[in-house]
């Protein structure tokens, strides 16, 4: 059996509350909240609104990494999609722009799925493909230029906001309950959680284990173009060398902070978006005590050093033997 | 000649490549293009003859871009701000480099944690305190560093072949030895092929895996040295995304990513691969350098594809050869 | 040459004893082996033969006891001290490195090496040499992976002589070989006894013991049954000794044969086959018939269900369910048509380890009624408490991990997740096989049961005696063909047997 944080959620919650409670000390009004032209305002919403995308791609990186997958390319997929959107804002209408982008991000998703379900590639080698070519991609539809755009039907997805609640939170909010209803709401969830504990016990017990993979990589691409959208609304452009960056990495990190095994099984999506924004919460708590930005990447580094720390199952035999000894 | 079949089509790609090259670009095959694609690819040969290693073994070093651009940042303050002389800061990056890997190495094995996960830490790890030493670029100005850039073989044809070039074929040699004609080198393959009948078998899994990381970083260390020489200059952000160039020509090299096949000199043909597409786009002048990319992409879902094949074809067909009683 | 009795002996094991937690695993057990001998170490699973080789090649360390190699009291802490004492193990699974070529598997760790750098000439021709003498010739410049399980094993069994010649112990080494290989393994084995190492023989097949070993030790429940000479025991004795019982029960409770008319038809196969994979065979499965399938292992009766049920697709033949032509080319297909399949790997192809007991008895029936169409929880809960009480399943917690449950009740919970889906026909791989004897018992009453209320059923066992309990007819397997199909007063253990062996003419 494979060892991991606790999908209680406990731990992670406990998490979150820490950190906020050490950003409200390093900054006391982090927790207000101001309302300004019918817009939330406030550390805590920022939080929220900037941890978007990275929640946005551990909606659908939970889903591959429970079916013992991983997806690196979802970064490169937000560089290609917001690139498109960007380019074709100003010329095209609000909904044709968005079809072009998830339709493009639909077939990212088809081609990491085919490869690891359809041809069998590792998905970690399989996904490599894209993350490397993706880029280039990118920079292709953006002929190697920052695209900017005008248009405000698609800059409100990036700076909008619904009853007060800023436009990337309310559809990150919405893609994650459309998640919890296709995953939770039917057998889905089970027959993921089947799959990735023992493929071919699944198969054997008649699940179509082949659509399901290749559903869930499309799906994990769809969440990184509308992550890739929101980066690139946000911007008022796209910058295809820059967008969604080393992303890839902070979502599998919010998944596992989350309490999925990186082998599989058992998932919360959830605590996988919990996971994200306990990283926004760290990200924007720096930025407050005025440390350089660069300084995340070393908290980071120590955060998936204490992840490993308490899921290794080394560290478990050993206390579970002091346990018994105290006893 | 099935076991080398990846690496002959891999040689067999370059080849055509060049020669496709020549006979678009008349001035394209000499010494100089040559002699300058092993200076331009050397620091990425280094780092990619220790991630060789890395994959051989089943794992994979994430960390490697990182301690490329922690080694610049760190020879450049310890040279210009604290005036040491060169080569005690290039020992010294060494030094620490070799302990990073170390370090990732133990935990691998000690913790029993996925390398993906523990080089991802050492990635973030080694990049922040880059950052931490210094955002700037600061160029470095030591004599020593306009020496060996101005020490160059000339080559009939007018081909001037570096110190770094030379360095970077030393290493690919040296790694070559290593792995194939030593105990550790059959180690790291062992390890590749089944972690527990490696150690049933009376290895010390640990010491290797440990080795395996150290080696791994130490060149990526002495590849930041290189990169340093390059440049003239120490930057935090230098190398990014090195350690997926470094993946890519290892795989396009014919080395299987899920471990225990592959060779050195396929992972320096696959560098220079990637090195010739760059010059190819350089010399075409019109083209961009982000197709560069695109190009390397296709190399891998080609190379990838070849191997899904080729491996589903050798599990077909096992020998039952000649077993007589005694 | 026969081991000298009056010697002093090899390996002597006195006392040993071995617990995890409350569990006794072993207690006081002896074990003697002479030089030159091949003995026999047999039991049933759970009797701890498998901790028993562990704590004497230092992988567990052990709670008490003393172990004596020559005379010469000895304490591996480590598998490696083990074998620097002279202790070599060859497991089941070989546990080489296919990707390695044969040369470096013989001297992986201790190859020849001068200034650092392994002599390639020196060692391929140490392995040639090595290999040689135990009639092997193969290019030990190929990866090990190209050759066959049973040269693998070979290989395995060299590397380990040739690194401590004095206690080999074969564990299971059997079993993945055909005959023939068997019968090079055992010459191997009777060249070594006569050089004088001691061979510590593990395996569950008796004829096997018969026909190569001097010596016997049987364990129980993790105790010293005894130690005999294996001439001179009578096999319904040894029996006896392992399971503490005798078969008399089972083989002579033979079921009435079904003399009223025979139910309609389920499934008919015909000419069903895959070139490279199993000769095509015909197959009529009725309601309320069991129909068994016989066979060594490697024969082909694994790959005829595999085929029956789509997990592996045929290239000719046709199939009728129900007397209309279907196409079975995946397993969600044959499920759709009724069947269901309880495979022999119950880890790797039957449980999801993590997954709760309930979860995985709904997940066949969840995964035919489609994602869209999820089981409410109370629906879930009702049908695992049903099944759980049904098939007696322990411990009764539908909300445990089933990877914690014993190997009897996991299996109990695969049939239950195909009975949840009321199957026509049931396919059973190997249903008894690693369970204990209680567990092993009521499957069989089960299987009796399940064919009183009309479910067709086929069956793969190794078991013999079962089968001629049960099966109303037995199809009988040799070389991946179907050889033979008996029917009525055909399907005993020795109609069976001649089968086996080829003593009676090809039927299909």
């Amino acid at each position: 059996m494979t060892l991991r944080l606790p999908r209680s959620g406990v731990p992670q919650i406990l998490a979150l509350l820490v950190i906020l409670a050490i950003n409200w000390i390093v900054s006391p009004q982090f927790f207000d909240i101001r309302l300004q032209d019918g817009r939330l305002f406030g550390s805590l919403i920022d939080v929220l609104n900037r941890g978007a995308p990275v929640a946005l791609l551990s909606i659908g990186m939970v889903l591959v990494i429970a079916l013992r997958g991983i997806d690196l390319s979802v970064g490169a997929v937000m560089a290609i999609c917001g690139a498109i959107a960007a380019s074709l804002a100003d010329s095209h209408s609000l909904p044709v722009t968005l079809a072009a982008a998830l339709g493009v991000g639909l077939l990212c998703g088809l081609w990491n799925g085919v490869l690891v379900a359809g041809l069998g590639i590792q998905p970690i080698v399989a996904t490599l493909i894209l993350m490397v070519a993706g880029r280039g991609i990118a920079q292709l539809i953006t002929e190697g230029r920052i695209v900017t755009f005008t248009d405000p039907a698609l800059a409100w997805i990036g700076g909008g906001s619904i009853a007060g609640v800023p436009a990337p939170v309310a559809i990150t909010a919405a893609m994650l309950l459309v998640t919890l209803l296709l995953v939770r709401g039917t057998a889905l969830g089970l027959m993921i959680e089947a799959t990735g504990g023992n493929e071919r016990a699944s198969t054997l017990a008649g699940i179509g284990t082949r659509a399901m993979t290749i559903a869930v990589y499309v799906w994990c691409s769809l969440c990184a173009a509308m992550a890739g959208v929101i980066a690139a609304a946000d911007i008022l452009g796209a910058d295809a060398n820059n967008s969604g960056l080393w992303l890839e990495l902070d979502a599998i990190l919010a998944v596992v902070i989350g309490g999925t095994s990186l082998f599989g099984g058992r998932f919360s999506i959830g605590l996988a978006v919990l996971g994200a924004l306990i990283i926004q919460a760290m990200n924007t708590g720096i930025l407050l005590s005025g440390y350089p930005p660069q300084f995340n990447l070393v908290v980071k580094a120590v955060v998936v050093m204490a992840v490993l720390l308490v899921q290794s199952p080394k560290l478990a035999g050993l206390s579970a033997a002091l346990r018994r000894r105290a006893r | 000649m099935r076991r080398h079949l990846p690496v002959l089509v891999t040689t067999a790609v370059f080849v055509a490549m060049f020669v496709a090259c020549s006979l678009q670009y008349p001035n394209f095959a000499s010494t100089r293009v040559v002699a300058n694609l092993l200076t331009d690819n050397a620091f990425l040969g280094i780092v990619a003859v220790g991630m060789t290693f890395v994959i051989i073994s089943g794992g994979i070093d994430l960390s490697v871009g990182s301690v490329i651009g922690f080694t610049t940042v760190f020879l450049a303050i310890a040279i210009e701000h604290l005036g040491w002389p060169p080569t005690v800061a290039f020992a010294a990056v060494l030094v620490l480099a070799a302990l990073f890997g170390a370090g990732m190495g133990a935990v691998i094995h000690y913790l029993e944690m996925p390398p993906f996960i523990v080089t991802l830490a050492g990635m973030f790890l080694a990049r922040g305190a880059s950052f931490l030493m210094s955002t700037e670029s600061i160029a470095i100005n030591a004599p020593l560093y306009a020496e060996i850039s101005s020490t160059v073989i000339r080559l009939p044809g007018g081909g001037r072949l570096t110190l770094i070039a030379i360095l970077m074929l030393a290493v690919v040699l040296a790694g070559a030895v290593l792995l194939h004609a030593t105990r550790f080198g059959a180690n790291v393959y062992a390890l590749g092929g089944s972690r527990a009948s490696t150690e049933m078998m009376g290895v010390r899994v640990g010491p290797a895996t440990i080795r395996i990381y150290l080696f791994s970083s130490l060149l990526a260390g002495l590849s930041g040295i290189v990169f340093s020489l390059y440049t003239s200059s120490g930057y935090s952000l230098s190398a990014v995304g090195v350690e997926l160039d470094a993946i890519a020509a290892v795989v396009i090299g014919g080395t299987l990513l899920t471990g225990g096949y592959g060779t050195v000199f396929g992972t320096f043909i696959g560098v220079l691969i990637q090195g010739l597409i760059q010059t190819y786009i350089s010399f075409d002048g019109s083209l961009s350098s982000w197709w560069a990319k695109i190009a390397t992409g296709l190399l891998l879902f080609a190379f990838i594809a070849f191997q899904q094949l080729s491996v589903g074809l050798s599990r077909r067909g096992r020998r039952m050869a000649g077993v007589t009683a005694p | 040459m026969p081991p000298d009795v009056s010697a002093p002996p090899l390996l002597e094991i006195r006392g040993l004893s071995k617990s995890f937690g409350p569990v006794h695993a072993l207690e006081g057990v002896d074990l003697t082996v002479r030089a030159g001998e091949i003995h026999a170490l047999l039991g049933e699973n759970g009797a701890g033969k498998s901790t028993l080789i562990k704590a004497l090649t230092g992988i567990y360390s052990r709670d008490a006891g003393t172990v004596r190699l020559a005379g010469e009291v000895i304490a591996p802490a480590t598998a490696d001290e083990a074998v620097a004492a002279g202790i070599a193990t060859v497991y089941q699974e070989v546990n080489l490195l296919p990707n390695l070529s044969v040369a470096q598997n013989l001297y992986l760790g201790r190859q020849p090496t001068r200034f650092g750098l392994v002599q390639r000439a020196e060692m391929r021709r140490r392995a040639r040499d090595l290999l040689a003498g135990f009639g092997l010739t193969l290019d030990v410049d190929a990866p090990l992976g190209e050759y066959s399980v049973a040269v693998q094993s070979l290989v395995a069994i060299a590397r380990a002589v040739d690194l401590s010649a004095r206690v080999l112990i074969l564990d299971e080494p059997t079993a993945s070989l055909d005959a023939n290989e068997v019968e090079v393994l055992f010459a191997v084995m009777r060249q070594l006894a006569a050089r004088g190492i001691g061979i510590v023989f593990v395996t569950h097949f008796l004829d096997l013991v018969y026909a190569v070993c001097d010596r016997i030790t049987v364990l129980r429940n993790g105790r010293l049954v005894g130690e005999r000479e294996t001439t001179g025991l009578p096999r319904l004795e040894l029996v006896h000794m392992m399971l503490g019982r005798e078969l008399s029960e089972a083989t002579h409770d033979r079921a009435p044969a079904a003399d009223e008319a025979k139910g309609p038809v389920v499934a008919a196969f015909q000419g069903v086959g895959k070139s490279g994979y199993l000769a095509p065979f015909d197959l009529t499965l009725r309601r309320g018939d069991v129909v068994g399938l016989a066979g060594l292992l490697g024969s082909g009766r694994t790959e005829t269900v595999r085929l029956v049920f789509g997990a592996e697709r045929a290239d000719c033949g046709s199939v009728a369910v129900d007397g209309r032509p279907v196409r079975l080319a995946n397993p969600r297909e044959a499920i759709r048509h009724g069947f269901g399949y309880c495979p022999e790997e119950r880890k790797t192809e039957g449980i999801v380890a993590e997954l709760t007991v309930r979860e995985n008895i709904v997940l066949a029936l969840q995964a035919r009624r489609g994602i869209l169409k999820p089981l409410a929880r109370r629906e879930q809960d009702e049908i695992a408490r049903r099944f759980i009480r049904l098939l007696d399943i322990r411990p009764a917690d539908p909300e445990r991990p089933i990877g914690l449950l014993s190997g009897g009740n996991q299996q109990k919970v695969l049939l239950a997740r195909w009975l949840a889906t009321e199957p026509r026909l049931l396919i059973l791989d190997e249903p008894t096989r690693g369970i204990d004897v209680g567990a092993h018992a009521e499957i069989i009453r089960l299987i009796r049961q399940l064919c009183a209320e009309g479910m067709a059923l086929l069956v793969v066992s190794s078991e013999l005696e079962e089968i001629a309990v049960y099966a109303d007819e037995v199809a009988v397997l040799r070389d991946r063909a179907h050889v033979a199909m008996l029917g009525g007063a055909d399907v005993s253990v020795p109609a069976i047997l001649a089968a086996i062996a080829g003593e009676t003419p090809r039927a299909a």
